[in-house]
């Protein structure tokens, strides 16, 4: 998996520093399309860290440094060149805890799209409805879309997130524990929902629950003290793992 | 047991205390309420005050107050709402924010009638402004802008990271997301801070001697343009408002019935702080619950 090449998405010795503390060290990793890429290891292994770079998120964090390349289609992200604002409308984002904005229902959805430019109302109705569906929440919420977001359940709340990150039609789906503020019915839902949507688009997603992560993703990233010390198709990183630390982490001896 | 104890009498402690404060609070507003309340009637509130004579009323000043408080906010609001928006999402963690923070507090607890004295030096008299409305208003900004800036910078800086997190993995511009996604979610604590802002209008007397002055020149209020002498609205006239009045009847008036116009002027303008507090408020839900779909403000 580990390459030197330019990757379709994948990153290039890429590391994150906090001042001088190195939090990700030189990743080289490819996410393929189709396919959903689960990143593991104890907290504070940079996991979350590495996903967040991936999109330029931080960005925001003043102390925080990306050096390294992240391809896309043979653009380097991380390039000064390169424009976060633009880029982050093709890469998605969904994070631990749901955090729909303090709109309607379908005012969450509808406000990225109208953003870049769709304006005609029937249009906008049109991807609400087909991004609230491909979040499996339609059926729940068609009835109240200008009812506020805030008044729904954790698990919907986060099903409308997803949809939110889809209303902007993105080719990555970056998805940061999803699931671990979420009672196990909802965690149910947003792991159907996960592998329905792996059909479209490239998924990451960082998780600490490795039965989560066997029961979701294609291939499996184990992190520790931001390494990566393994990327490998799950049933294999499960079952074999070529790693003795791995088989240590996924065995429960210590994280 | 001990801790029981304890617990016990700390809990009576802080109860204490809670009832002596709304004790008070509630024994100034009935004081002051039950005093000045017979004296006020539709002459009292509309018609001009006397020098000399008994039976004045503070018409001119119920509006100086009124007006001074528009006035005062079209400067405040903005340039609160702009020094707080950079604050707290564009300006970078440094010394001179720092310096910047420091003088923002410092000059939160300046005194007011030293802001008083620098509008006579730098307003009315540098400037050419003379008593007036607009050196009052100015003044009174100044003395407001750390206020609304400190409030603006706590409300934005309040909103979870991850609603501007979401607005960025959108591909959102920053100025959107200020706009349509944060402030929003700020807009309550705003609201409460420029009701604090306003009440500090109302009941400033000291920082409007030396600038918007101590008399109101006869006005005409069916003359509404600004630039007439009389007008009402002319913001280069002096203005004396309704604390100025309480203040000025109290220490120097000759009135014969300075009592009563005091104490019907101070339950005036406990009235008028109470009635701008709850429009603020409802008109803030109104908009809260317009742009945020949502039934209650939280």
């Amino acid at each position: 998996m580990q390459t030197s090449t330019q990757p379709r998405f994948g990153t290039e010795e890429l590391s994150v520093f906090y001042g001088t503390n190195e939090a990700v060290k030189k990743i080289n990793m490819e996410f393929p399309e189709k396919s959903v890429t689960a990143l593991i290891g104890p907290s504070g292994c940079g996991k979350s860290t590495f996903l967040r770079s991936l999109n330029r998120m931080n960005d925001e964090i003043a102390s925080a440094k990306v050096v390294g390349k992240i391809w896309m289609d043979g653009q380097d992200l991380n390039d000064k060149e390169t424009d976060a604002v633009t880029l982050r409308q093709k890469i998605g984002m969904v994070w631990q805890r749901p955090n729909p904005f303090y709109k309607s229902i379908y005012e969450n959805i509808a406000f990225g799209p109208r953003y870049h430019g769709t304006k005609s109302k029937k249009q906008l109705d049109e991807i609400v409805e087909q991004s609230l569906r491909r979040a499996a929440l339609w059926d729940e919420v068609k009835d109240r879309l200008k009812e506020s977001a805030l008044a729904l359940s954790g698990g919907q709340q986060q099903r409308l997130c997803i949809a939110r990150a889809l209303s902007v039609s993105p080719q990555i789906l970056l998805l940061d524990e999803p699931a671990s503020a979420l009672d196990p019915v909802s965690t149910g839902k947003v792991e159907e929902l996960i592998i329905e949507l792996k059909k479209e688009l490239r998924i990451v997603i960082v998780t600490h629950n490795m039965q989560q992560a066997a029961r979701v993703s294609d291939s499996t990233a184990y992190f520790y003290l931001g390494n990566l010390i393994e990327h490998d198709e799950t049933t294999k990183l499960f079952s074999n793992p070529s790693n003795q630390m791995t088989q240590e982490y996924i065995m429960g001896r210590f994280g | 047991m001990k801790a029981k104890t304890a617990d016990k009498i700390a809990t009576g402690v802080i109860i204490f205390f809670a009832v002596l404060i709304v004790a008070i609070l509630g024994g100034l507003l009935g004081f002051i309420l039950i005093r000045g309340i017979s004296h006020i009637d539709w002459h009292f509130l509309t018609s001009p005050s006397q020098n000399f004579k008994a039976g004045g009323g503070i018409g001119p000043q119920l509006f100086n107050s009124l007006f001074l408080l528009v006035l005062t906010m079209i400067i405040t609001v903005p340039l609160g709402l702009g020094g707080g928006i950079y604050m707290a999402e564009y300006a970078k963690e440094n010394k001179l924010t720092g310096f910047i923070r420091l003088v923002v507090e410092v000059l939160s607890s300046f005194p007011s009638i030293v802001v008083g004295l620098f509008g006579l030096l730098l307003f009315v008299n540098t400037f050419g402004f003379g008593y007036s409305l607009l050196s009052g208003a100015i003044a009174l900004a100044i003395f407001n802008l750390p206020l609304m800036v400190r409030i603006t910078e706590q409300a934005f800086r309040a909103v979870p990271r991850e609603q501007k997190e979401a607005g960025l993995a959108l591909g959102l511009s920053k100025w959107k997301i200020i706009t349509s996604i944060l402030l929003p979610v700020a807009l309550p604590s705003l609201i409460t801070g420029t009701i604090l802002a306003a009440g500090r209008v109302f009941g400033e007397a000291a920082a409007l001697l030396f600038t918007s002055g101590m008399t109101t020149p006869p006005l005409d209020f069916t003359d509404w343009n600004p630039f007439h002498a009389r007008s009402p609205i002319n913001p280069m006239r002096s203005a004396e408002t309704l604390a100025v009045h309480i203040w000025k009847v109290n220490s120097e008036g000759r009135i014969p019935d300075a009592k009563d116009v005091s104490a019907g002027a101070s339950a005036v303008l406990v009235i008028m702080v109470l009635i701008f507090n709850l429009v603020a408020r409802w008109f803030g839900r109104v908009v809260y619950r317009k742009i945020t779909a949502s039934k209650q403000v939280n």
